[in-house]
């Protein structure tokens, strides 16, 4: 099968076929953007200084090494947990127009929601990966919200085909996690009642 | 050696171990990872687990952190009380942290609370953590490091339980965990239990659970089944690499235990991300060093 590479801007169109589970990659512009930009955003209600319109953000924290004369080097860049972002996301999507937030685990209700009624997707990068991620950034062309420390740092990059991505959330209301979840939470059940067959220390 | 010499020699040891252990994966991990990865048909696990290996390679070859968050570090010390450097380890190891943060490069972790800034130096107030055990009579020091990322710690809780409960809801508790934050941590993990009286207790058995080596047991033969019981349990489940479902869940569970006050049952639950990154290095009071967590140390 082809690689199937998205490149931004990206358009709603381009996402309509795009299913739960699928791999896929990304060319283009990607903006880390995590915990304390999130809520700038929604609490403060301070304007993103990075248009991210059509375009890519990634939950992630990276290592960076600067260079001098403003410039830097991704050296490590591997997803943080999305969840931590879930709060937020689903006004996120909604006000900056964001097509593709990526990742580390699943995400839940609200962003499942900013992503159908916004179209826009959620993805996972193979967490813990952060040299192969490093490896797709061909330059840092701007770092803005310096103040909050290199985590956190809102390090716009860019990209040539940034992946495997996984589609977690699509467009059409799909929530991957979601769904393995309730295979795992009836396998949980089973696995316990087994268990307790053989834990009776206390007599 | 000076003692001055003597303090420069083991700052600079430490800072190139752990500098060193954000790079490359303990042994007894990487055998694991290898294990599980064979085991996998489904597409998704196998190409989940091709890119973790192409990762540790990447990172070995280019000199880089494996993973981006190389954690808050934090010291396990079982130090001889003849030790002759004991004085001057908080301060000593606190300078390594400095020094391996600029020379790996590591992350900045260190956010000071409240005042809500990051040190911008990887160390804080508390940070690294060190953990004292003092044993009495020896003069060597053993020291175990560990990187806690944010996606391993973020699992992390403890409980007290009424002891109705029974080993029945310490294997509730650690199961619940499994699927609720458990699957968004980075699976395989490696699980640390920790049972005891109060919910400090169970929380730091639980932390040093994660430093006992993958397919160790616990001595008691019933914590050890239990081990295995949960081992097999959680695997049932196939969480597999990043939640993404697969035949397996976990790299192992470790239990550590203590005795407990009859009307208590203390639990705690601490995970470690595949990417596990723990090392164990050996002082002795020459400064002579064992690393016995990881071969082909290169410096």
């Amino acid at each position: 099968m082809a690689k199937k590479v998205l490149t931004t801007p990206i358009s709603a169109a381009d996402l309509e076929d795009i299913k739960v589970g699928d791999v896929i990659y990304l060319t283009g512009l990607l903006t880390t953007c995590r915990d304390v930009a999130h809520r700038r955003v929604i609490e403060e209600g301070r304007p993103l200084p990075v248009d991210v319109k059509d375009g890519a953000i990634l939950h992630a924290g990276p290592i960076i090494r600067p260079l001098g004369d403003d410039k830097f080097q991704m050296v490590t860049v591997g997803p943080t947990t999305s969840m931590r972002m879930e709060k937020f996301e689903e006004q996120f999507i909604k006000e900056t127009g964001v097509r593709l937030v990526i990742g580390k685990g699943g995400m839940g209700e609200g962003t499942m929601r900013g992503c159908r009624d916004n179209k826009a997707l959620h993805c996972v990068f193979p967490a813990g990966c952060a040299v192969v991620a490093a490896s797709c950034v061909e330059e840092i062309v701007s770092a803005n919200w310096r103040d909050l420390g290199m985590p956190e740092t809102l390090w716009t990059c860019k990209v040539k085909e940034f992946g495997p991505l996984i589609v977690s959330i699509d467009t059409h209301g799909n929530n991957l996690f979601e769904q393995n979840k309730i295979v795992f939470n009836e396998r949980k059940d089973k696995v316990y009642a087994d268990i307790c067959q053989h834990v009776k220390f206390i007599k | 050696m000076t003692q001055a010499e003597a303090v420069s020699r083991m700052t600079d040891t430490m800072a190139k171990f752990v500098a060193f252990t954000g790079k490359r994966l303990p042994d007894d991990v990487r055998a694991k990872i290898k294990e599980l990865a064979a085991q996998e048909e489904a597409p998704l696990a196998k190409a989940i687990y091709a890119t973790m290996d192409k990762n540790q390679e990447l990172a070995w070859k280019l000199n880089r952190p494996s993973c981006q968050d190389t954690g808050a570090v934090q010291f396990f010390l079982k130090c001889g009380t003849h030790f002759p450097y004991i004085d001057e380890l908080p301060e000593l190891l606190r300078n390594a942290v400095i020094q391996a943060t600029k020379d790996a490069p590591l992350r900045h972790n260190a956010v000071e609370t409240f005042d809500e800034y990051n040190t911008g130096k990887n160390v804080g107030l508390g940070i690294p953590s060190l953990f004292w055990e003092m044993v009495p009579g020896r003069d060597d020091c053993e020291i175990y490091t560990y990187m806690a990322g944010g996606g391993c710690s973020l699992p992390g809780r403890a409980k007290v339980l009424m002891p109705g409960e029974g080993y029945e809801g310490v294997t509730k508790f650690v199961l619940d965990c499994m699927t609720s934050y458990g699957l968004n941590a980075c699976p395989p993990l490696l699980v640390g239990v920790g049972i005891g009286t109060s919910v400090e207790v169970a929380a730091l058995h639980s932390k040093e659970a994660l430093l006992r080596p993958i397919g160790s047991h616990n001595p008691n033969p019933k914590a050890a089944e239990m081990e295995r019981l949960l081992e097999d349990g959680i695997n049932k489940i196939g969480l597999g690499p990043q939640g993404l479902c697969g035949k397996n869940s976990v790299m192992g569970v470790n239990i550590i235990n203590s005795a407990r006050h009859p009307s208590v049952i203390g639990v705690g639950v601490s995970v470690g991300c595949w990417s596990h990154r723990r090392g164990h290095i050996v002082f002795d009071r020459d400064l002579n060093y064992t690393i016995d967590s990881h071969s082909e140390v290169d410096f």
